[in-house]
């Protein structure tokens, strides 16, 4: 009708433009994770627990909270994930106390609570699966110099970079990383540590928001009502709109 | 036949009556919605004065709540916002109703905005209803700053910096001023605090009474409508405009279904996508602030891009705030530059709806713009769209006062 047919038209084609933009996001690969799926966060936790807690913490989550979501008992809480002398009660803490951290490293280990959420859940999938060996040392495709060392590479073994040396208009040359190859197999199969890191990427996520777990459970009961309110405040409207629209 | 009264019906009937010898509460009823006459032709344009109130009402009772157990301080203030996304009963959910709502109050505010500027809701006589509107908006603006600032994460820090330091700009007292502003040689917990203040108590009192004054002065003069047609023009008998409604129930009733509809996106937000995209929460602000390490990229929150990009359009600093400043502060022109003798999009001439249409696309342009990185190539794109922003301003009254108009029907159309 009239005008607005031409304004909501170039409005809408722009905002399809700018979700297009908007959906490109960064190079890293997908993580195919499933927040909901129990006995993924479990594997995860116990992954995060036996190799991530040593130096890392997650300091806005409870002990508690992770049973409580994960269906496991106190019980199974304490013998299965809890290292060291806490309690379920206690916040997630490594038993590496952070004054000492920053001592030993300058930087004491980032809290890994929100890392799934600051960085994204594929930042952490990817940056898991692209550690590489040189004669320097370790090092990772996604955060170069990484000051964490590869703690998983007995499970997903040595992968050593495949460089290739680019030239630009200039001359000037430079070696860049084309690819990861697994030099020396670990204890996993490429696909299990794959699926391993799915399940770790899958409980941090899980810890960079809890609530999900709860929103996901009552969305659909929510739009349920909403969708039967709306409803019937259209029977109203229309019924009470009748002597208007005569 | 009607029943004779109950005991308990008369005797709130008679309390009723006790209350109004003291304070006109039915003559106020009265007046401002059951007697409150509404053109009948309002379009879907018109839901979003009434889902600002909404969102207006969810941001202080969702706000409130948030207030017993966020803490103004900048060492515990990210903890305390994450221990209400934990540990808080139902706290997830109302810091969700909060950030969404924020980002909500900006969408219906900006429709609100352009519906006025479609249907000539500016014109005489209401142009105190678009000034104190205009000045909504403004407020609005600095609640919205120093409400994200208060999560204290990386991109409440950096963009507290990179605002603030816009003050820097003026010359002479500009140094002077940020470091008033901010209380400290740097962003730090007395700006945390003092931004506190303003978000919770300051800013929301002059929003409500702005509102009241905006609603105060629309119901003096009466709503417009998609035709523009003075409805007062025309009434029965009984001094009712003959294509007016009462607000109660007929506005009421529509626009609770208006309000199902709003409530079923925002809560498809709140539920699947609660930060919206990373446009409402961004990423970059679940990283705890830290005044050593500056993010790669800082951008304000979608609502303030459009702004964002006219800044950096400008090669000078003070130049480019003051256009930033220019670009909000020549919205309250808009009664005086608009010359039409028609209110309505629907009766100007070619000119006024390429102006219109024009003018909203590039605003959201703007808004990409803004989000950007700022390449060479997005900064001269900015350039062109500011100077198509100032355009729209320009060119109306010459647009207005020489095109032809059609001509306006008596009564409204449907």
């Amino acid at each position: 009708m009239r005008i607005h047919t031409g304004i909501s038209t170039a409005l809408a084609a722009l905002l399809l433009s700018f979700n297009a933009s908007a959906a490109g996001g960064g190079d890293y690969d997908h993580a195919p994770i499933n927040i909901e799926d129990t006995a993924s966060l479990q594997r995860g936790a116990t992954m995060f627990a036996n190799y991530c807690m040593g130096c890392h913490s997650a300091q806005y989550m409870r002990w508690k909270r992770v049973g409580e979501d994960l269906g496991l008992t106190d019980e199974q809480v304490e013998e299965f994930l809890i290292k060291g002398d806490q309690t379920i009660n206690d916040y997630m803490m490594s038993s590496m106390p952070y004054d000492q951290a920053t001592e030993w490293f300058g930087k004491a280990p980032p809290d890994l609570s929100l890392t799934a959420r600051s960085r994204s859940a594929d930042w952490v999938y990817t940056f898991l699966r692209s550690y590489y060996l040189t004669e320097e040392g370790w090092n990772n495709t996604l955060l170069a110099n990484a000051a964490m060392p590869h703690v998983l590479w007995e499970l997903q073994g040595i992968q050593r970079p495949i460089t290739e040396t680019i030239t630009n208009e200039a001359g000037e040359s430079r070696t860049v990383i084309e690819s990861l190859e697994l030099e020396e197999p670990g204890l996993m199969s490429p696909e299990e540590y794959d699926a391993a890191i799915t399940d770790l990427t899958a409980f941090m996520a899980y810890i960079a928001e809890p609530a999900a777990l709860d929103r996901l459970r009552m969305g659909p009961w929510v739009l349920l009502f909403l969708v039967v309110f709306t409803f019937l405040a259209w029977l109203l409207y229309k019924e009470y709109w009748k002597d208007v629209k005569k | 036949m009607a029943k004779p009264a109950s005991t308990i019906s008369k005797n709130v009937g008679a309390l009723g009556q006790w209350v109004d010898k003291r304070l006109p509460v039915s003559e106020f009823w009265k007046s401002h919605i059951s007697e409150y006459y509404a053109p009948k032709n309002f379009n879907i344009m018109y839901f979003f004065g009434s889902l600002a109130l909404l969102v207006l009402v969810n941001q202080i009772v969702t706000g409130i709540f948030l207030t017993m157990h966020y803490k103004p301080d900048a060492a515990l203030a990210f903890g305390s916002v994450e221990y209400i996304m934990r540990d808080v009963d139902w706290g997830w959910l109302i810091r969700y109703m909060h950030s969404t709502g924020a980002s909500a109050f900006f969408i219906v505010v900006y429709l609100h905005m352009f519906r006025a500027l479609m249907y000539g809701s500016y014109q005489k006589p209401r142009e105190l209803v678009w000034i104190l509107g205009v000045l909504i908006y403004l407020v609005l603006m600095a609640e919205a700053f120093m409400g994200y600032v208060l999560p204290w994460g990386q991109m409440s820090y950096w963009g507290a910096q990179v605002i603030v330091s816009l003050f820097g700009a003026i010359p002479y007292v500009g140094d002077a001023l940020v470091e008033w502003i901010r209380g400290d040689y740097y962003i730090a917990d007395a700006t945390l605090n003092r931004f506190f203040a303003l978000h919770v108590i300051a800013l929301p009192l002059a929003l409500l009474a702005l509102v009241v004054l905006h609603l105060a002065a629309l119901h003096e003069v009466g709503s417009n409508n998609p035709d523009g047609i003075e409805i007062k023009k025309n009434k029965d008998e009984n001094g009712i405009p003959r294509d007016g409604i009462p607000f109660h129930p007929y506005y009421t009733v529509k626009d609770i279904f208006g309000v199902g509809i709003f409530l079923l996106l925002f809560a498809f937000v709140l539920f699947y996508a609660p930060d919206g995209g990373g446009y409402f929460l961004e990423k970059d602000n679940f990283a705890p602030s830290d005044p050593l390490v500056t993010p790669n990229h800082i951008v304000p929150v979608w609502y303030f891009t459009p702004y964002y990009a006219i800044l950096r359009a400008v090669p000078d600093k003070l130049m480019g705030v003051v256009l930033m400043g220019a670009a909000i502060f020549v919205l309250f022109l808009m009664p005086w530059l608009d010359r039409s003798k028609v209110r309505s999009i629907r009766y100007k001439g070619l000119g006024s709806k390429i102006l219109l249409t024009v003018f909203a696309i590039g605003f959201i342009r703007l808004g990409m713009l803004g989000m950007a990185e700022g390449t060479p190539a997005e900064t001269i794109e900015s350039r062109v769209w500011t100077v198509v922003y100032f355009a729209f301003f320009a060119l109306m009254p010459v647009v207005t006062s020489m095109e032809s108009t059609k001509p306006v029907p008596e009564r409204v159309t449907t």
